[in-house]
């Protein structure tokens, strides 16, 4: 397992599409350019949807795993 | 086509043209979306599109005419939860008929964490997404724009042709 760290957590345990993407865009707005954000979801459309966002927000996936039922993601705002 | 200027934000046009509760998720789901990720969003809503505009949401759903919808309870065991239930057409048209499926399908989204239409709405606005009233359907219809949420403004087809000609999606819905 990474040890990556986290500035912040966002939970979107729960929710479906888009909401863990709209919720993660205001999150990393609220975040300084370099600093990480850990997002757990369990929608299942969640994995590809990330990756996507990371591409159009030019946003950094650095990581994206399982955790029993729950997705979790490192996001590293960029720009 | 290449893109001229790969800093400029990607663009996204919509009409909107439907004003039930099925048809009213598409639009906002795809601008709340495009919104939150930087694009510069433009919604046209026209005919019965343009009642998602309204201060007081009242999309509703509807199964007559739409016979593919799934007809099961939002409550129950899983296996009752499960149950399509074989609804006679007929049974439809009965009066209060709408504002059940509209009550049970609002439950069910709500069950598996989906957002309300009037939550997406906000989030739209909060994005900056431009929601465009069609100037000519509401004048057919009798709305004013003081019916509608302040955030929107009002527009006709030359309006939104300028915008979504510099479009990168453009979708009818």
């Amino acid at each position: 397992m990474t040890a990556l760290q986290a500035e912040r957590t966002l939970d979107c345990t729960g929710m479906l599409c888009p909401i863990p993407v709209i919720k993660t865009s205001k999150a990393i707005k609220e975040m300084q350019v370099g600093q990480v954000l850990k997002m757990i979801a369990t929608d299942p459309g969640a994995p590809a949807d990330m990756e996507a966002w990371a591409r159009q927000t030019g946003n950094e996936l650095v990581d994206s795993h399982r955790e029993d039922s729950k997705y979790v993601f490192f996001l590293r705002r960029l720009k | 086509m290449a893109r001229s200027d790969p800093e400029k934000p990607r663009r996204l046009a919509l009409i909107a043209s439907k004003g039930t509760l099925d048809w009213a998720y598409p639009p906002f789901i795809l601008a709340s979306t495009a919104g939150a990720m930087g694009w510069e969003v433009g919604v046209f809503f026209t005919f019965y599109g343009l009642t998602l505009l309204l201060k007081e949401l009242e999309a509703e759903v509807s199964p007559l005419g739409n016979p593919a919808m799934p007809m099961k309870m939002p409550f129950g065991p899983e296996a009752f939860q499960k149950i399509n239930w074989p609804i006679p057409t007929a049974m439809m048209a009965v009066p209060g008929f709408n504002a059940l499926a509209t009550t049970l399908m609002k439950q069910t989204f709500k069950n598996k964490g989906v957002a309300t239409i009037s939550e997406l709405r906000d989030y739209s606005v909060e994005s900056g997404v431009n929601l465009i009233a069609c100037q000519m359907t509401m004048e057919v219809f009798g709305f004013q724009k003081e019916d509608f949420i302040p955030e929107c403004t009002v527009g006709g087809a030359a309006t939104f042709l300028e915008f979504a000609s510099d479009a990168d999606v453009q979708l009818f819905i």
